[in-house]
C-alpha cells in the first residue's frame, strides 16, 4: 500500500517536472548561444493551444504534438527576426512574445474552452516495468521519455560535438566566433528555434498529458519557472533535470497539502512554487563564482556583423 | 542582392518620431490578418450559403472595417467612453513613467502588476479597519500607504539583486504571482465584507475614502497625479544629476562606474520610484473606479505599462500619449467582443503585436536598411 502511494506521488512529480524539463532544456540551448528569450511562457501557451486544437480536430495526438512544435517554432522565429535581424532589445522582445503568445493562445483557444481532450496513453517497457519501485520509470508517457532523450542529446551535443562547441563559442564571444568565420546570426537563429520547439512540446505536454484540456492561461507561470531553472542549473543540462524534479515536487507537495486540507490558506500553498523559485535563485546567485563559470559571456547582447 | 542592416553615423531624429507611427501601421496590418483569419475560421466553408472562401474573405474585410471602427473610433465618440478612456489610461501611464526610468537605467522591473496589487492592499488597510474615518487626511494617508507598499514590494527584487546578484527580471515577475495570490486571500478571507452576502469583496469605500472627481465628470483627480509624475520625471531626466546618472549607467555602465556612479544605488532608486508609482496606481484604482478591494484590482495594467514605456520612447511625456493609445486598446477589445463576438484576448494580441513592432522599428533609429548588390566576379560566377 505504502509503496503504491509512494509510486503514485513519484509519478505525479515526474509528470509535473516534464513540461519544466522540456521548456528549460530548450531555453538552455538558446541561452548557451547568447540569446535570452523571455518569451518561453508565450511560446508554451501557443504550443498548448495549437497542440490541443490539432489533436482535437484530427483525433491524432501525435499530430497535435507536431502542431505544438511548429507553433512554438513559429513564435520563436518571430522573436528571432526581431532580436537577431532587427537587433531589438532581447528582454523587451521576450516580454512582447509572452504577452502576444498569451493573448493569441486565448484568441485561438476560445473555441476549445470546456472541450474534453483525450490524454496520451502510457507506454510500458516490457520486462523493466515490472521491477519493484524503479519499474515506474518504465511506465511513463512517451513525451516524458522524449524529454529525457532530448536532455541527454543536448548534453552530448553541447559538450561532445563540434556543433555544440561552435554554439557555445557564439554564446561566449560572438565577435571571436564571427572572426573565425561562423555565422553568429544563423547559429543563434537555430538555437532560438530549438528553444521554441521545446517550449511548444512543454505546452503540448500540459494540454495533452498533464491536464488534457485547454484553459485560458493554463501555463500558469511555468515558462518563467523554466527560465529560473536554467539559472538554477547554471546552464548545465544534467542539473536541469534535478531542478525540474525539485519544482515538480514542490508543486505536487502543495497540491497534496491543499487536498489534505492543511490549516494554511490555499493561496499561500499556491504561492509556494513561486516563492521557492525566488529562494532558489537567491541561493544559486549568492555563489557568484559558480554562476559566472558557466554563464554564456555574451548572454543578452545583440550582434551586428561588421561586414 | 540582399538587404543589410547598416549602422547610421548618428541617430536619426526623424525615425525617433516616425518609428512608433510605423509600428502602429504594421500593427494595423497584423490586426487585419488576425481578424480575417479569425473570420475564415468561424465560417463553414463547405456550406454554400456562406459564399465559399471568397465570400468569407470578403466578410473578413468587412469585419476588419467594423473592427477598426469599434476599436479606434467608437470609444472616442461618446462622453462616457472618453471618461472611461481616461480612467483606464491613468494607472497605465503612472506605472509606465516609473518603468521608463527603470528601463533607461537598464534595470528590469517587470513586476509592476504585483506592486499595483500590494499598493492596493496597503492603501486599503485604513478604510477597511477604520471605516468611519473620513477626515481630510484620510485620502492622503491612504495614497501614501499605497505608495509605501508598492515601494516596499519593489525593494525586494532590488535588494536581492544588489545583495546577491539575483536576476531582478525573474524575481520581480515571480512576486507578481505571490502578490496576486495574497490579494485573493485577503479579499476572500479576512478582509471580506462581513455584510457582503459572501461576495469576495471588501466593504465599499465611501465619502472621504474615495478620490474626488474633476469638473462634473467621472474623471478622478488621479489624472492630476499623472501630469505631476510625468513633469517630475521629465525634470529629473532633463535637469538633474541623477537623471544624467540614470542615462549614463543605462547606456554605458562601465563609463558610469569609472565616473563613480553607483549601479546598486541606481537599481534601488529606480525600483523604489517605479514601485511607488505602481502602488499609487493600485490604491488609486481601489479608491477610485473600483471603490473597494477585490480579488483582482488590475486587468494587466502593470504589463501594459511595459509596452507604454517603450512605445513612449522611455520618455515620461511620450508615455502619456502611448498610455492613451493602449487604454484605447482595452476599450476597443471590449467593443470587438460585443460587436464581433471576438475573444476578450484581442486586446492582448494587439498589445503584444504593437510592442513587437515598436521594438523592431526602433532599430531604424540607429540602423538603416541597405540593399547590397551582389558583386559579379570576373569568372562570371556569383559570390554569395
Amino acid at each position: 500500500m505504502t509503496t503504491l502511494m509512494l509510486e503514485g506521488i513519484l509519478l505525479t512529480i515526474i509528470t509535473a517536472a516534464t513540461p519544466l524539463l522540456f521548456a528549460s532544456i530548450g531555453e538552455l540551448v538558446t541561452e548557451r548561444s547568447g540569446v535570452l528569450n523571455l518569451g518561453v511562457e508565450g511560446m508554451m501557451a501557443m504550443g498548448a493551444v495549437v497542440g490541443f486544437a490539432v489533436a482535437h480536430s484530427t483525433g491524432n495526438i501525435a499530430l497535435g504534438v507536431v502542431g505544438a512544435i511548429v507553433a512554438g517554432m513559429a513564435m520563436a522565429a518571430l522573436f528571432g527576426v526581431v532580436t537577431l535581424i532587427f537587433v531589438a532589445n532581447q528582454v523587451a522582445s521576450g516580454l512582447a512574445l509572452t504577452l502576444f503568445g498569451l493573448g493569441l493562445s486565448g484568441l485561438i483557444g476560445d473555441a476549445f474552452v470546456g472541450v474534453p481532450g483525450a490524454g496520451l496513453a502510457r507506454v510500458s517497457i516490457p520486462g523493466l516495468s515490472d521491477l519493484p519501485v524503479v519499474g515506474l520509470l518504465f511506465r511513463l508517457d512517451p513525451l516524458t521519455y522524449l524529454a529525457v532523450a532530448i536532455t541527454i542529446a543536448v548534453s552530448w551535443f553541447l559538450f561532445r560535438m563540434r556543433g555544440g562547441l561552435i554554439l557555445r563559442a557564439v554564446g561566449d564571444s560572438h565577435v571571436s566566433a564571427h572572426a573565425l568565420g561562423y555565422s553568429v546570426i544563423r547559429v543563434r537563429f537555430m538555437a532560438v528555434l530549438f528553444g521554441g520547439a521545446c517550449a511548444g512540446l512543454a505546452g503540448a505536454y500540459l494540454s495533452l498529458v498533464y491536464t488534457p484540456q485547454w484553459t485560458q492561461a493554463m501555463t500558469a507561470g511555468r515558462g518563467w519557472i523554466a527560465l529560473a531553472l536554467v539559472v538554477f542549473a547554471t546552464w548545465l543540462p544534467g542539473r536541469v533535470v534535478i531542478g525540474a524534479l525539485l519544482f515538480g515536487g514542490v508543486s505536487i507537495l502543495q497540491l497534496h497539502a491543499q487536498a489534505l486540507g492543511v490549516g494554511v490558506p490555499s493561496q499561500f500553498l499556491s504561492a509556494l512554487p513561486y516563492l521557492t523559485t525566488i529562494v532558489v535563485l537567491v541561493i544559486i546567485s549568492r555563489n557568484r563564482a559558480l554562476v559566472r563559470a558557466n554563464t554564456p559571456a555574451a548572454l543578452g547582447q545583440s550582434f551586428v556583423p561588421d561586414r | 542582392m540582399r538587404v543589410e542592416l547598416v549602422r547610421r553615423s548618428e541617430r536619426s531624429a526623424a525615425m525617433a518620431y516616425l518609428s512608433p507611427l510605423l509600428a502602429l501601421l504594421l500593427t494595423l496590418i497584423g490586426g487585419a490578418l488576425i481578424v480575417i483569419v479569425w473570420r475564415l475560421s468561424t465560417v463553414d466553408l463547405s456550406n454554400p450559403a456562406s459564399g465559399g472562401f471568397f465570400g468569407a474573405l470578403q466578410q473578413g474585410f468587412v469585419d476588419y472595417g467594423r473592427f477598426l471602427y469599434v476599436f479606434f473610433i467608437e470609444p472616442l465618440t461618446e462622453l462616457w467612453s472618453l471618461e472611461e478612456l481616461v480612467a483606464k489610461a491613468t494607472p497605465i501611464i503612472l506605472v509606465a513613467i516609473g518603468l521608463s526610468l527603470c528601463y533607461l537605467s537598464n534595470t528590469w522591473n517587470i513586476g509592476a502588476e504585483g506592486q499595483i496589487a500590494v499598493g492596493a492592499i496597503t492603501g486599503s488597510f485604513l478604510p477597511i479597519f477604520f471605516p468611519d474615518w473620513h477626515g481630510p487626511f484620510m485620502l492622503p494617508a491612504m495614497l501614501i500607504l499605497g505608495m509605501l507598499g508598492g515601494m516596499a514590494y519593489a525593494a525586494i527584487p532590488a535588494l536581492l539583486k544588489i545583495r546577491f546578484g539575483t536576476n531582478e527580471i525573474l524575481t520581480s515577475l515571480m512576486l507578481v504571482y505571490v502578490a496576486q495570490l495574497f490579494l485573493d486571500y485577503l479579499a476572500r478571507g479576512p478582509w471580506r465584507n462581513p455584510a457582503g452576502h459572501n461576495f469576495p469583496d471588501s466593504r465599499a469605500f465611501d465619502g472621504g475614502q474615495i478620490l474626488p472627481t474633476l469638473f462634473d465628470t467621472n474623471i478622478r483627480i488621479s489624472l492630476i497625479f499623472v501630469f505631476v509624475a510625468a513633469f517630475a520625471a521629465w525634470f529629473l531626466m532633463r535637469w538633474t544629476k541623477m537623471g544624467f546618472q540614470i542615462k549614463v549607467l543605462g547606456q554605458a555602465p562601465r563609463a558610469g562606474a569609472f565616473a563613480g556612479f553607483s549601479q546598486s544605488r541606481m537599481v534601488l532608486i529606480t525600483f523604489l520610484i517605479s514601485g511607488a508609482l505602481a502602488g499609487l496606481a493600485g490604491i488609486s484604482e481601489v479608491a477610485g473606479p473600483v471603490g473597494q478591494l477585490r480579488t483582482t484590482v488590475s486587468p494587466g495594467y502593470g504589463f501594459t505599462a511595459i509596452i507604454v514605456a517603450f512605445l513612449g520612447r522611455l520618455n515620461p511625456i511620450g508615455a502619456i500619449f502611448a498610455g492613451f493609445l493602449l487604454a484605447l486598446s482595452y476599450l476597443g477589445g471590449e467593443g470587438a467582443q460585443i460587436a464581433l463576438g471576438m475573444s476578450d484576448q484581442t486586446t492582448r494580441v494587439f498589445q503584444g503585436m504593437l510592442l513587437f513592432f515598436v521594438l523592431a522599428c526602433d532599430s531604424f533609429i540607429f540602423y538603416r536598411l541597405q540593399i547590397v548588390r551582389t558583386p559579379v566576379m570576373q569568372t562570371g560566377t556569383v559570390a554569395s
